[in-house]
């Protein structure tokens, strides 16, 4: 990671726009919720400071506006007015620059603090006053900080003086955590401290003193003697607000991925190393399979012994590597409640976005590249796939249109669909574009799905004008080819007038999978254990007798199936007791006929070069046991060739 | 590498393929290995038909002889596979080339290389960037480029790379 401290603030700063961004978002639903309104004044609050520390002084100038704002918000002076906060939104835009030091004229930033003057002094109607009453309460406050809290800057005599500001204080200070005097290292703070306090404030009174240091301290707030008319410190039982409260506070849209990424002890690390990481950890399966076999073949019970013991924790070792490496899609559903509200405004629009399986967790690289791919076909949803207001007016529809994001896992694959309530694809007008593209010939014969999928060849639209927001140089084309290049697939359903749902079912990880290797002929190839439904035997008879039409019956269902000797031309006999492995994807099934089926096989993905690239066969290859090398079937693959060999068969016989 | 053209010389390793001399820029080679069959992979060019585990990476093994029309043998004991480092469409890709013999690295000088004569040559004279004479023998230096581009010549004429 890089130590320049100004790339270190960036990353903050990143980071805390985005929260600040959220928070916003949340806002725009529920303007009352307090715990958003502290979260946005608080990262505004840091990003003003880190930002005047590491030099951005316009940075930290502008901030401080929006910040005043938020505080006059936080303090009930003013509500979080829809204009309000998309004025802080615009402006956050602003800081943004400033962040990444890019050019942002200065009479931009005065236009946006007008704006957002504007917008305090219009919510500036004083709302409710919050704690009204003038019932005192006692309150014993415990609170301890971190050790290092001197060192990073937090001092307790402040933080003291403003709980004496909300009333009679009775301060101890709790000396049993203090260290020896020989191990007691000056520098950190070990004391804690215990004081009562009769205020007339609530609970969020006294929590508002500790904001900026919530999250690393002990805090504990508990009522002595509560007056029974004072139920306003909701769910008055002693709660004790540590800082994994985060995690346990009513959940805001997107709050599953919040939490995940507030909760807790983390530690950045560049994806660079836990890509390494991975290597390492598939290079050591690899060698633990070659142990494995010697330690079989040999009779030495010790190597037996260390042999599985070092199997356990290169299965650990590997299990742990792949959560590490597991992110929400939360993540990344986020940043397109943003999308959603700039597109509602280009469009004009109405647009609500729904957001479910937020804690879906996907490998971070495949989280990565989803990015593009998501963002073009939210895009296509909003701009071709909703009618305006007035069409859907007529249509008998809410005058908002809808765009679902979900998340969900399904097996080895999670499976994320975006689905519209908007007008349908026109299957017709895909038609005429396709043969006006030359993609099909007048006469093709189509079924829906194929002519769906039209949508996702190159050079490929069916908008009658680009518009502002589609048609940016990236097509559906080349989310088709994201997808593929994470070995994942595309479905699109469609129904005039209802909407369109488009799922993408990706694998969970990139890196290594359990398969089912087989031997076809001489090799061995591994066949991806998920695909995998059932295993059975392909009897002589049946093989001879299915040579016209390669079809099996399998409960009462036929399966078309596929050669696999025939297919590589090996050349070779066929084994006496062939398999049949079933395979599916989706709806779609079809058999493989293996000689041989050789067990299961802890699968390192080896991605093959360019000049295999295009043989659509294979996703892959692994190096087995004893240095060898297995090729990867791709599934979906062999299923659609079986599909289509079956389909032709049907139209000839 | 500099050190050789500044003295107008080539490093290249030479080897054998049915007969004939073949010379590669050593400055490309990774590393001379035994020969093995390596994994067959059903569908691909006759070129690049298999691919074998190099120090847990999968590669590419390439036949040269595919592109030169050369006649393919069962490997010997002196059959080697040479390994290079090549730019593959912007990825630096290891490929395997297999050989029948491994000869040594030696100078090639500039002065002694000749570009290949359009006409009246057994090869495509596009898979060859120069030939040399060396002590009454020619040695030939392919065109890797080329080559690797037409997957051999198997996809005919030099066009980029696009999948079918």
């Amino acid at each position: 990671m890089s130590s320049d401290p100004v790339a270190i603030f960036r990353q903050e700063a990143q980071d805390l726009l985005e929260q600040i961004e959220q928070g916003l978002l949340d806002l725009a639903g529920r303007p009352d919720d307090r715990d958003t309104v502290d979260a946005v004044f608080r990262a505004l609050h840091t990003l003003k400071g880190s930002g005047a520390m590491f030099g951005f002084d316009a940075l930290a100038a502008f901030t401080h506006h929006c910040e005043s704002a938020f505080d006059r918000v936080r303090k009930g002076e003013v509500a979080a007015t829809p204009d309000l906060v998309s004025a802080v939104l615009a402006a956050q835009d602003h800081m943004r620059a400033l962040a990444e030091g890019r050019e942002a004229p200065g009479a931009e930033g005065e236009a946006l603090l007008a704006r957002l003057r504007r917008a305090v002094d219009a919510a500036g109607a004083p709302g409710e006053a919050a704690d009204a009453g003038p019932a005192l309460t006692t309150w014993r406050i415990r609170f301890s900080l971190p050790a290092d809290a001197l060192a990073n800057g937090t001092r307790p005599l402040p933080l003291l003086d403003e709980l004496r500001d909300l009333g009679a204080c009775q301060v101890t200070a709790v000396t049993d955590t203090i260290p020896s005097l020989d191990v007691l290292v000056p520098t950190e703070c070990h004391l804690a401290w215990e004081v009562v306090l009769t205020t007339e404030h609530g609970r969020s009174a006294i929590e508002d003193v500790f904001i900026f240091v919530i999250d690393d301290m002990v805090l504990d707030i508990e009522a002595l003697d509560a007056p029974a008319q004072d139920v306003e410190a909701a769910g008055g039982e002693s709660a004790a607000i540590v800082s994994e409260a985060v995690e346990t506070r009513a959940e805001p849209d997107g709050g599953d991925a919040k939490a995940a990424r507030g909760g807790g002890e983390t530690v950045r690390v560049p994806a660079e190393r836990l890509d390494q990481l991975m290597d390492r950890v598939g290079e050591l399966v690899i060698a633990q399979s070659r142990l494995k076999q010697l330690a079989a073949a040999g009779t030495e019970p010790l190597l037996r012994a260390v042999s599985e013991e070092i199997e356990r924790l290169a299965a650990e070792l590997r299990d742990t590597m792949m959560v590490v490496r597991m992110v929400p899609v939360g993540q990344l559903f986020g940043r397109f409640r943003r999308l959603i509200h700039d597109l509602a405004r280009d469009t004009g629009k109405a647009i609500a976005l729904t957001l479910e399986g937020e804690a879906t967790e996907l490998d971070k690289t495949v989280i990565e590249r989803l990015a593009d791919p998501l963002v073009h076909l939210i895009r296509n949803a909003a701009d071709h796939g909703l009618e305006t207001p007035e069409q859907r007016a007529a249509a008998g529809k809410p005058a908002a249109g809808t765009i679902a994001l979900a998340a969900r896992q399904s097996g080895a694959e999670v499976i994320i669909t975006i689905t519209d309530d908007g007008r349908g694809i026109d299957r017709a007008r895909v038609r005429a574009k396709a043969e006006e593209n030359g993609l099909i010939t007048p006469d093709a014969v189509l079924n829906d799905q194929e002519l769906l999928q039209l949508i996702f060849q190159p050079g490929f639209s069916t908008a009658q004008q680009v518009t502002s927001l589609s048609g940016r140089g990236v097509g559906m084309d080349v989310v088709k080819r994201t997808i593929e290049g994470l070995r994942g697939a595309i479905e699109v359903t469609s129904h005039i007038g209802e909407g369109s749902q488009i799922a993408l079912r990706i694998p969970l990880t990139l890196a290594i999978i359990d398969g089912l290797l087989v031997r076809v002929g001489a090799a061995r190839y591994v066949i991806p254990l998920a695909a995998v439904e059932e295993c059975v035997e392909l009897s002589l008879e049946q093989d001879l007798r299915s040579t016209g039409r390669s079809v099996i019956t399998l409960r009462d269902r036929l399966v078309p199936f596929i050669r696999l000797r025939d297919l590589f031309a090996t050349g070779t006999a066929p084994d006496p007791h062939q398999k049949v492995v079933i395979v599916a994807t989706g709806q779609d099934r079809v058999g493989l006929v293996v000689d041989q089926i050789l067990g299961d096989h802890q699968t390192v993905i080896k991605s093959l070069s360019r000049f295999h690239a295009d043989v659509g066969t294979f996703s892959g290859a692994t190096i087995l046991g004893d240095g060898g090398v297995a090729l990867i079937l791709d599934v979906p693959h062999l299923v659609a060739a079986g599909q289509r060999h079956d389909a032709q068969l049907r139209a000839a016989g | 590498m500099s050190i050789a053209e500044a003295a107008d010389t080539l490093q290249v390793l030479t080897f054998d393929l049915d007969g004939e001399t073949f010379a590669l820029d050593a400055g490309v080679v990774r590393e001379v290995l035994d020969a093995t069959a390596g994994t067959q992979v059903p569908g691909a060019p006759a070129f690049v038909d298999a691919v074998i585990n190099f120090r847990g990476r999968i590669i590419p093994l390439a036949d040269l002889r595919v592109a030169f029309g050369l006649d393919r043998r069962a490997d010997n004991i002196d059959s080697r596979v040479v390994v290079i480092e090549y730019d593959l469409d912007g990825d630096a890709t290891l490929i395997g080339l297999r050989t029948d013999k491994v000869h040594e690295v030696t100078e090639i000088a500039a002065g002694d290389l000749e570009a290949a004569p359009r006409v009246g040559m057994r090869w495509r004279s596009d898979f060859i960037r120069g030939l040399a004479r060396r002590e009454g023998d020619l040695i030939v230096l392919p065109d890797l480029d080329q080559i690797f581009l037409t997957r051999g010549g198997a996809v005919g004429a030099v066009v980029p790379l696009a999948p079918s």
